[in-house]
């Protein structure tokens, strides 16, 4: 069921949601990017359709909203712990199909391996997916290459024209705020093409694999990449992260134990108590990241890679490193070794 | 709603200074690990930790700690009757009814690597004619080092030992690397019949399960313990990831045919 919906509506319609739904989008903030008079476009809580930000890609993925960048997990006082309380309204998050189709990969993570994460389950159970139609992307998307393109998955379909929402209403739960809208047969269309194509290689076993590990490809991450973490933060899929215990200051018996992103790009990421690490060159980060993309995490999960080719990481980077170069790069240098290992047997 | 990360209070009921910097908590609990296995213990404003049971019996766990950070720095003002928060156990412990019982058993380690072998060894030395034989290498920096000094002379009773120390000399021990012991062990009288289990430091792991392969063992009957930066314990954090293998959930005790080839 379609309907177009002027914006005077929408907000009705919004108003109405409210009182059972906070509603995530991606919005402008002015001025808060990374150089001055540039702006973020990242989640947060909208009110109005007004705010959303659709003409642009959002800076930050959708993730943010289900496992935000630092979340508190447990307040503590003296000897007693209790769980940080849940939201206590349904989420509803406006997100292009990119970030749809990475909400597959958190729940992999977080739902599927070894155990099932009590805070990112309590969020994701009350998601309600608004798709917005993406066409046409951006200059460093490769969503069709990652088969991330597409999806079915979602409540609600919109497209903006003029001063007017397109709105698929999937979700019958969903038509009563629809009630004497002018009807319309929209459905979203996909991005067929991206400007950037990737083909992504196969490595075909472990010998292969740690040869990669060795190859002189990663030595030029040293001097490009500045361990910053922007593209794992900037990453749909990336899920890691470090818990850290804090105090206030007024009352050192009381505290909180809070989850924040971490990036295996940064220093430290694999620092032991005691002193030992395991990946201590920028080289070694980048080639431990980008091999978990695209061969770790498809061996452990099988169907899909841990890329759902946003491209945000490119966009990020502020030493202009891009992630369908380095996957090419990467390409060559398994070609390199098979013809190596082959010649040898 | 089940929380696997929540952690529950448990009562210090011991503390024993094995060395200068590992010191063994006796912890008031019902929870029943297998050997091998590990928790997460934590001290609220500190953090958490990963760290293996060092024993474990009715209603307590051993950890044996050295202080080397945050959280095991606070640990170590920790007395009896204070509490200590654990959650776990987590990940894969030893095979030893599948793999170990009724074999001779060729046990290598360097320092802190005892302690998660120490209650598998006390199974080994209580139930008699549950393994062949043990033959026991263990290597520590110095005197001031070794751990579980009682059980170390206990041991001789019935295993073959080897102890070591890198540099120093003392009565009765080795000097030198616990790799260059590994040729003393009669592999060959063994008759293919045995396993061989190796924990400590990681290049300590590497060159002696290198070590052990020059001798003849083959590489499945080596098996390893890994040690990695672990924020949750529970395969979400990504900080022990190797390859496509979590060391939290896969591990911590590895069969060599798959650990040789995990590099970080």
């Amino acid at each position: 069921m379609g309907y177009k919906v002027n914006f005077a509506k929408v907000n009705e319609i919004f108003d109405a949601l409210s009182k059972e739904y906070d509603i995530y989008a991606p919005k402008l903030f002015p001025n808060e990017g990374r150089y001055s008079e540039t702006d973020i476009v990242r989640y947060d809580r909208v009110t109005k359709v007004e705010d959303i930000v659709f003409d642009k890609k959002s800076d930050y993925p959708a993730k943010e909203v289900l496992s935000p960048i630092t979340e508190t997990i447990f307040y503590f006082t003296e000897d007693e712990w209790r769980e940080s309380k849940a939201t206590s309204k349904k989420i509803m998050i406006f997100m292009r199909p990119c970030d749809v189709n990475a909400m597959e990969h958190q729940n992999k993570i977080y739902l599927q391996n070894g155990f099932e994460d009590f805070f990112y389950k309590r969020m994701y159970e009350k998601v309600k997916v608004v798709l917005m139609e993406c066409k046409e992307g951006w200059d460093t998307c490769f969503c069709v290459s990652m088969n991330s393109n597409k999806t079915d998955n979602y409540s609600l379909a919109v497209r903006k024209e003029d001063n007017d929402l397109l709105v698929e209403v999937k979700d019958d739960a969903f038509k009563p705020y629809f009630e004497g809208v002018e009807a319309n047969d929209f459905t979203p269309e996909f991005i067929e093409k991206n400007e950037v194509e990737l083909e992504v290689p196969e490595i075909k076993n472990k010998t292969i694999l740690n040869k990669l590990k060795q190859h002189p490809m990663w030595q030029e991450y040293n001097s490009r990449c500045i361990s910053c973490g922007a593209c794992t933060i900037a990453c749909s899929t990336c899920t890691c992260f470090t818990t850290t215990d804090i105090t206030y200051n007024e009352n050192a018996n009381v505290g909180e134990r809070r989850r924040t992103s971490a990036s295996c790009q940064v220093e430290g990421f694999s620092l032991m108590a005691g002193g030992h690490e395991f990946r201590t060159t920028t080289a070694d980060r980048m080639r431990y990241k980008v091999l978990h993309k695209f061969h770790d995490y498809k061996v452990r999960f099988k169907d899909s890679h841990m890329c759902v080719g946003c491209g945000r990481c490119t966009s990020r980077c502020p030493e202009f490193i891009s992630i369908t170069a380095t996957v090419k790069k990467m390409a060559k240098a398994i070609e390199e070794i098979e013809n190596e290992v082959n010649a040898n047997e | 709603m089940n929380n696997p990360v929540r952690p529950i209070a448990c009562e210090i009921i011991d503390v024993k200074k094995e060395s200068q910097s590992e010191w063994t908590f006796k912890v008031k609990s019902d929870i029943k690990p297998s050997h091998g296995q590990f928790l997460q213990l934590s001290i609220p404003k500190f953090g958490e930790a990963p760290i293996s049971v060092s024993a474990y019996g009715d209603g307590w766990m051993d950890f044996t700690i050295r202080a080397v950070g945050k959280v095991t720095d606070e640990i170590f003002n920790k007395q009896p009757g204070d509490t200590l928060f654990l959650r776990g156990p987590y990940g894969h412990g030893w095979p030893v009814e599948e793999q170990f019982k009724g074999k001779h058993i060729v046990m290598i380690t360097g320092g802190t690597g005892l302690a998660p072998v120490r209650s598998m060894l006390n199974k080994f030395y209580n139930e008699d004619g549950y393994v062949k034989s043990v033959t026991l290498i263990s290597g520590f920096k110095n005197e001031a080092g070794i751990i579980f000094k009682p059980e170390l002379e206990l041991w001789k009773n019935k295993f073959t030992t080897h102890y070591t120390l890198d540099r120093d000399k003392i009565d009765g021990w080795n000097v030198g690397f616990v790799t260059e012991l590994v040729k003393e062990v009669p592999f060959e009288s063994f008759e293919g019949d045995y396993e061989v289990i190796i924990v400590g430091p990681p290049a300590m792991m590497k060159f002696t399960a290198m070590e052990a392969m020059k001798c003849g063992v083959p590489v499945e009957k080596i098996w390893v313990s890994f040690e990695r930066k672990m924020s949750c314990a529970v395969g979400k954090c990504g900080h022990c990831r190797i390859d496509e293998v979590y060391v939290c959930l896969d591990g911590p005790v590895f069969n060599y045919t798959v650990a040789k080839d995990l590099i970080d």
